[in-house]
């Protein structure tokens, strides 16, 4: 499972997005792939120098002095510099060096991701492209990762990427924070990517455990960076945060070691990451400041009451209302079906099931499960007559496989 | 699907007299009545609660005070559903707990 995850693999991981931020702001968005193509190369000497000297005592620094380096060389040589970008550097500040405007501080590296984490979540590129985009830029994954979290190829990913990075072009996408009036709009679309790249790697259809949780913790990564700056600081970006981090709790409880996942009901919570529970309620107890209720708050709440293991009354009372609040601002067929569960366990199964026969999701196979499991007490011919329709609708063999024994263990 | 309002009366609003326990009874079935509505995805909106203050104006310039006595149910507050016609519509209504407080519920297409 552990492989090549080497501390050097973390490290450029981590400094690509920050260098490729850096740099971009400099060449502007239009010529990403130059900022991508110094880092890559940078990288490359990294790992060449650094093989035969060993690593320096402060390997960011020397990054950061290379990279400096293949800037200034590409400066030179490339026509950019000459027609666009030295007529800019020499109005602006004329004494000054021209290396000097690339800034490694700490505040620019900021600056820097968070302008192009909102210059990436554009309304203007398509989700799909978006993630795929964002893994790379913000959170430095290499395309055969990419491809691998989702399920695809190499060349169908870096198609992908060329097409995002096109669109980015011709929209003239430019890396700078939204006007002060057009924030929390543009906010809900960051916040929905980097919603979209936890659940990614969460619910992630590859086997790569490390993987998925390298996504995930990335996402987070980029979430915190929203709280480091007062405008992006609000409500809904701690409550997704609180959501990340409660769902996080659980990774270690739900792996297995035939890389199958645990569902909820059969975890030992003791595997439950405790810190990142208090995380979690750290940010929630950050989210209910004002009057905003999104749905990422309904969903935390939620995520909240499933960190306590024991059923009791009012967890699952709690979760039930929470689930009625959330389909009324976002509905979606599992978040139906998870209501009504709720409703199962709050208020009994006969009326889950007068709920349960009104929702009519005939092609959703969860659908058929949740009936099997109402029906389970008070009248297994059915339940196994709704668990067969579950094993027909089924898409993949391990789904398949978790419907037939709960057949069995029926008759 | 068609729009359709469901307007909720009832002949009294007065819940001084009720415990705090029933009255989270009573909130709880107005949820978990208007959660199986949304969860059937055919919420449209929620509504705003009325309050039980108000005037009314007639024709020649004459305003009442509330309450208004001549009406024998009053408005509550309303919410708009998604049904395909206006039995479907009416068979949503079915489980308001308007209902059990003597209430009523129309229902009328927005068009």
């Amino acid at each position: 499972m552990e492989k090549e995850h080497t501390p050097l693999k973390h490290l450029f991981q981590q400094e690509f997005s920050k260098m490729v931020a850096v740099i971009s702001k400099l060449f502007g968005l239009q010529h990403i792939e130059i900022a991508e193509d110094i880092v890559s190369e940078t990288f490359l000497q990294a790992t060449e120098t650094w093989g035969v000297k060993g690593i320096p005592p402060n390997p960011t620094a020397w990054l950061y002095a290379v990279a400096k380096q293949k800037t200034l060389y590409h400066f030179r040589r490339n026509k950019i510099f000459e027609e666009k970008v030295m007529p800019a550097l020499s109005a602006a500040q004329e004494t000054t060096q021209e290396m000097d405007a690339l800034d490694f501080s700490q505040q620019n590296i900021q600056d820097s991701q968070l302008q192009m984490l909102f210059a990436i979540c554009t309304p203007a590129i398509a989700s799909e492209a978006q993630i795929g985009l964002a893994l790379r830029i913000l959170c430095g994954f290499g395309i055969d990762e990419i491809a691998e979290a989702f399920l695809s190829n190499k060349e169908t990913v870096n198609k992908r990427l060329f097409r995002a990075k096109e669109k980015l072009r011709a929209e003239n996408i430019k890396m700078e924070l939204p006007p002060e009036n057009e924030i929390v709009q543009r906010l809900d679309n960051v916040l929905h990517i980097i919603y979209l790249l936890f659940s990614e790697g969460y619910y992630s259809k590859t086997r790569n455990q490390i993987l998925q949780k390298d996504l995930c913790f990335e996402a987070l990564r980029l979430g915190v960076m929203l709280t480091a700056y007062e405008r992006t600081n609000l409500p809904q970006t701690n409550a997704l945060l609180a959501l990340m981090c409660f769902h996080a709790s659980r990774f270690e409880a739900r792996e297995t070691n035939d890389d199958t996942v645990i569902l909820y009901e059969q975890q030992n919570e003791a595997l439950w990451d405790t810190a990142l529970i208090n995380q979690g309620i750290h940010f929630l107890h950050l989210a209910a400041q004002g009057n905003e209720l999104s749905s990422y708050h309904l969903e935390a709440s939620i995520a909240y009451w499933h960190c306590t293991k024991e059923d009791t009354p009012e967890k699952w009372e709690n979760i039930l209302q929470l689930y009625n609040q959330l389909l009324t601002i976002n509905y979606s067929p599992s978040v139906a079906l998870n209501r009504t569960f709720a409703l199962y366990k709050a208020n009994g199964a006969a009326a889950a099931i007068t709920e349960a026969e009104k929702l009519r999701l005939d092609n959703n196979h969860f659908y058929f499960l949740l009936l099997g499991e109402l029906y389970k007490h008070t009248d297994p011919a059915k339940a196994i007559t709704h668990l067969q329709t579950a094993y027909t609708l089924a898409k993949t063999q391990t789904e398949k496989q978790g419907i037939r024994e709960k057949i069995e263990a029926l008759r | 699907m068609k729009d359709f309002m469901l307007i909720f009366r009832q002949p009294s609003y007065d819940y001084s007299n009720i415990s705090p326990s029933e009255m989270q009874t009573l909130t709880k079935k107005w949820q978990d009545w208007v959660g199986g509505i949304a969860a059937q995805g055919k919420l449209k909106a929620t509504g705003q609660r009325l309050s039980s203050e108000g005037k009314v104006l007639k024709a020649g310039g004459v305003v009442t005070d509330g309450p208004f006595v001549e009406i024998r149910e009053r408005l509550g507050s309303f919410m708009i559903v998604k049904a395909d016609n206006l039995d479907e519509a009416t068979t949503l209504a079915h489980g308001c707990p308007a209902l059990e407080a003597n209430g009523s519920v129309e229902i009328r297409e927005i068009v």
